[in-house]
């Protein structure tokens, strides 16, 4: 039995009937993980000790206990930008090389709550500002495809380590398509949830307006699952909505998308997009049509700004997230200063890399005395727009399909030095967070040189079990799951 | 030949909020405990941390609004104000810019006695910053959190004092209200009530405004007297000379007695403000406006305003005694056991202020009960003692906290009305003042008053002076 290739349910069905314990399944994944990650460099922290502690006790308990929780003896890895009590949480920076968070985000203590094991933090673009991994100030993590390509990111390192059976399943954020971008490029399925459906706590903040948590899985049912659990109201983010949560599997009872009305927004098909991601995104479409969606076309006219208005209100709640970072309490204080100001500039000149600087700066100029009417305020106004857009559509419409990046995954190095070329390939992505609407990511085919390519499934708000019916459907009706990526 | 100029003062004052929590977090808000031990990863700014509103901040804030007459906005917008200090953990400042709480009101004021009213522009919530610790002899400083968090009302007027008799008169109006509402505990020395002036000198008759300065560092009613009078003078100085005042910041030192430069026009800081993602804006309704106007105490002004026309007292007498909550309520304690509210008013303004004032005391905690006090005024009603032997030992009451009856009774200060005793005194007197008998008798009746005056001296100021004044006309007729 090779545990390692199971999905999520199906180690949860081993574990029930005692097939397998959990000391077993830890053992299996660190096992897998020692042969890959060299390769892949999936991991930041490896939590060994803790998750063997974890497990022992998982198994204690089920000697005499018949309950089941959702994700117990889950072995899970969590992107290093949300906070686990007493386990390192660097965000890929210098800065927080050695922090070890006092508290758990809310999104880990209801993991915890349903016995998931914590495997380890991992990579990611530092502070989630990239996408491709290559911005971590510990190295990139490898696309377990083509070790020659990005995994994708921000949560590159989730997305590689669920594709290359390091864990189970994984969470990520997806601030500008940080969860789905990296799965399109493994070849997994990400979701990222409506802005204010899944708690911030504990998640270190990029840019908080449109920051948010999401499951990255081997399959959509797997993705309904951890929603369940990651879901709903949270009294500590005031920006958490307090609207019941569904159970998200029984979204998964009907194979088809039969009465519901899928919009194909012209915009997103036009110059830029590779031929032959267009052309698997296309036969998803015919596919949708053969399993009951009656296929329309769309417009969202303000898709050409939805770049430039992400990267002015990102950066500049960037600019103000990251100024905690000062050397004075915690993290990076350079040993080279001599008074205040050069341990401020200093510790910032040490700790961050250059991106997340880049950000910093751009953040800074658009907030100033005599810019912000221009650059901020006017942001916010096309945002605004933007979400109108999206609000007239899904008058016409109940999801919208769409490719989740222009191209496959690219190969390492190729864009690290145009970062205006990297900030395309989130083209796709972008303007779902600036509406703060669902969308989910998952496999619909492979280039010729065998990259998966990404199919994405935009829905209203709160409408996140329309969007994984219809991924469901999608997914059972194709064989794309079944491929697996060898890694040499 | 010299101009004369007209001071345009604004006050911004700082006053922390008397809430259990803290403004965005669950820590304590207790001062002076040891260093950093009031916090918690919130307060200390840690990664991924939020914040969450404190909900009796906001009812603090509006009620506040309310006495101070102003409009209680629904819409509420929090915003970041970004700069870089050790003792401000995130890097900015969770505060209200374009849309405080509240807005126009007004406070009045006396100042010299003659009404003046100060317009108020805005009050907004705000969270404290920490404390910078100086060690003399580190090379280092130490940064203490404990503050860090703890909710602010930032109360801005319009620049409409032109002394520092009017600043004074604000303030301590300001202070009252804010004590009466108990939101503020209204201490500036331990920084709960924090004020910073910007001072502008103008040629009086000038319409425009001349170049501000802002005052920081006053902890003081008196340092904001001085404060103020010192920059008035340095500015006129500079004007007088030609010479034009620069737009500074100026921290008051109370050692030296000067103010000096903090940071000019060019070092100021651009904070840039924007709405803060992490909070959603917040709604007032009308209806918590409401509910929470019901919970308003009486104010200084209204209670001001009341003892004049219900217990028939002076302005003057009205005002001192509303100053503070405490003593207001002790007079009308007083009050509804005796009566007589400017006897009342007499005693508690002068015997009971004196001693309040001399030990530093709340009348809330006065030694001397509104009981025992109206004990006492009872003695003097029914001629046990006199007005002077009473006054004379309210001192004694005020320190030993002993039931009056008790001290009066040990002293045998018990006046004196029999009549055998006094027509000996009487008697007395009169043998021993012949000349002054014969003027009486002579038709000179003023010379009564000698003969009274003689006996009380004779009694050590216990006879009953009434019952004298009966029994001498009665001798002195037969």
């Amino acid at each position: 039995m090779v545990l390692h290739k199971l999905t999520l349910r199906e180690l949860q069905d081993k574990l029930t009937q005692g097939e397998v314990s959990a000391r077993e399944i830890v053992h299996a994944y660190y096992l897998r993980i020692s042969q890959v990650e060299p390769k892949i460099k999936a991991y930041i922290t490896q939590a060994v000790d803790s998750a063997r502690a974890q497990a022992e006790a998982l198994d204690q308990k089920l000697k005499n206990w018949r309950r089941t929780m959702p994700l117990m003896g889950m072995p899970l890895a969590i992107k290093d930008n949300i906070c686990t009590e007493g386990v390192l949480t660097t965000c890929a920076s210098r800065m927080l090389g050695t922090f070890v968070p006092p508290y758990d985000a809310t999104v880990i203590a209801r993991l915890r709550g349903q016995g998931y094991l914590l495997l380890g933090k991992t990579n990611l673009d530092e502070f989630a500002m990239g996408s491709s991994t290559e911005n971590s100030a510990f190295g990139p993590s490898r696309n377990p495809w083509n070790l020659g390509y990005v995994p994708g990111g921000s949560s590159g390192g989730s997305a590689a380590a669920v594709a290359a059976d390091e864990c189970v399943a994984a969470l990520g954020s997806d601030t500008g398509g940080s969860i789905r971008q990296p799965a399109a490029c493994c070849g997994v399925v990400g979701l990222k949830p409506t802005y204010g459906r899944v708690s911030r706590y504990g998640l270190v903040a990029f840019a908080s307006s449109l920051d948010q948590i999401g499951p990255i899985t081997k399959d959509v049912a797997d993705a309904a699952v951890l929603l369940n659990v990651i879901a709903g109201h949270d009294p500590q983010d005031s920006t958490s909505a307090d609207v019941s949560v569904p159970d998200y599997t029984r979204a998964l009872k009907k194979k088809d998308v039969k009465k519901l009305k899928i919009g194909v927004p012209r915009e997103y098909f036009a110059e830029g997009l590779d031929p032959e991601v267009e052309q698997a995104v296309r036969a998803a479409l015919d596919q949708l049509n053969e399993l009951g969606g009656e296929i329309i076309d769309v417009s969202l006219p303000m898709t050409g700004v939805a770049i430039a208005t992400y990267y002015v209100i990102a950066t500049a709640e960037a600019s103000s997230n990251l100024a905690r970072y000062d050397g004075v309490k915690y993290g990076l204080r350079s040993k080279q200063a001599k008074d205040l100001l050069e341990m401020y500039m200093k510790t910032r000149q040490e700790g961050f890399g250059p991106e997340v600087k880049r950000r910093i700066m751009l953040g800074t100029y658009t907030l100033s005395a005599g810019y912000y009417e221009a650059y901020y305020g006017k942001a916010q106004a096309v945002r605004t727009l933007i979400r109108r857009d999206f609000d007239a559509a899904f008058q016409e419409v109940d999801l919208i399909v769409t490719p989740v990046m222009p191209t496959p995954a690219f190969k390492l190095g190729e864009k690290i030095e145009d970062p205006l070329q990297m900030y395309l390939s989130d083209i796709y992505t972008i303007s779902v967070n600036l509406a703060g609407i669902p969308a989910i990511s998952l496999p619909c085919g492979f280039s010729k040189v065998g990259l998966p390519i990404g199919l994405q499934i935009l829905g209203r708000p709160f409408q996140e079990e329309t969007v994984l019916r219809a991924a469901y459907a999608y997914e059972q009706a194709t064989n794309w799951r079944t491929r697996r990526p060898t890694i040499r | 030949m010299n101009v004369a100029y007209e001071a345009v003062i604004g006050l911004e004052v700082h006053a922390q909020l008397r809430t259990q929590a803290k403004m965005f977090c669950a820590c304590g808000t207790t001062f002076g405990l040891s260093a950093n031990t009031q916090t918690c990863p919130i307060c200390l700014g840690m990664p991924g941390i939020l914040p969450v509103i404190n909900r009796q901040a906001v009812e603090m804030a509006i009620r506040t609004g309310l006495a101070l007459s102003c409009t209680i906005r629904s819409q509420n917008r929090f915003a970041r104000k970004n700069y870089f200090y050790p003792d401000l953990p995130k890097g900015y400042q969770i505060s209200q810019y374009e849309a405080p709480i509240c807005e126009h009101g007004w406070v009045e004021t006396y100042v010299n006695r003659v009404p003046k009213r100060i317009q108020i522009r805005r009050a907004h919530l705000e969270e404290d910053a920490g404390k910078n610790i100086h060690v003399s002899g580190s090379s280092h400083s130490r940064v203490d959190l404990n503050r860090a968090g703890i909710p602010l009302l930032e109360i801005v007027t319009e620049p409409d004092m032109r002394s520092a008799d009017e600043v004074v008169a604000y303030l301590k109006s300001l202070r009252d209200i804010l004590m009466y509402l108990e939101v503020c505990d209204g201490n500036m020395e331990e920084g709960s009530l924090r004020c910073e002036p910007n001072l502008s000198l103008r040629p009086v008759g000038q319409q425009g405004l001349g170049t501000k300065v802002e005052l920081k560092n006053i902890n003081s009613f008196k340092f904001v007297r001085e404060a103020l009078e010192y920059e008035i003078k340095r500015q006129t100085k500079v004007l007088d000379e030609g010479r034009s005042v620069q737009q500074e910041t100026r921290l008051w030192d109370a050692e030296k007695g000067v103010t000096v430069t903090m940071r000019s026009k060019e070092d100021a800081h651009d904070y840039r403000y924007f709405p803060d993602p992490d909070l959603v804006p917040l709604h007032i309704a009308q209806d918590w406006v409401e509910e929470l106007r019901k919970t308003m105490p009486e104010l200084p002004s209204a209670r001001q305003k009341r003892f004049v026309t219900e217990h028939g007292l002076p302005d003057y007498d009205a005002g001192v005694l509303t100053s503070s909550k405490p003593l207001a309520d002790y007079f009308e304690h007083c009050v509804k056991l005796f009566g007589q509210p400017k006897t009342v008013s007499n005693w508690v303004m002068g015997e009971l202020l004196r001693e309040l004032k001399n030990t530093g005391t709340s009348a809330a905690n006065s030694p001397v009960s509104p009981e025992r006090l109206v004990s006492l005024l009872r003695l003097v009603e029914d001629r046990t003692v006199s007005l002077k032997v009473a006054r004379e030992i309210f001192p004694e009451l005020y320190a030993s906290g002993k039931a009056p009856e008790h001290i009066v009774k040990e002293g045998g200060l018990t006046q004196v009305s029999d009549e055998a005793s006094l027509e000996k005194m009487i008697d007395d007197v009169l043998a021993k003042n012949p000349a002054q008998l014969a003027q009486y008798r002579g038709g000179k009746e003023e010379v009564l008053g000698f003969f009274v005056g003689q006996v009380m001296k004779a009694s050590g100021g216990k006879a009953n002076p009434g019952k004298v004044n009966e029994l001498l006309k009665k001798k002195l007729a037969g």
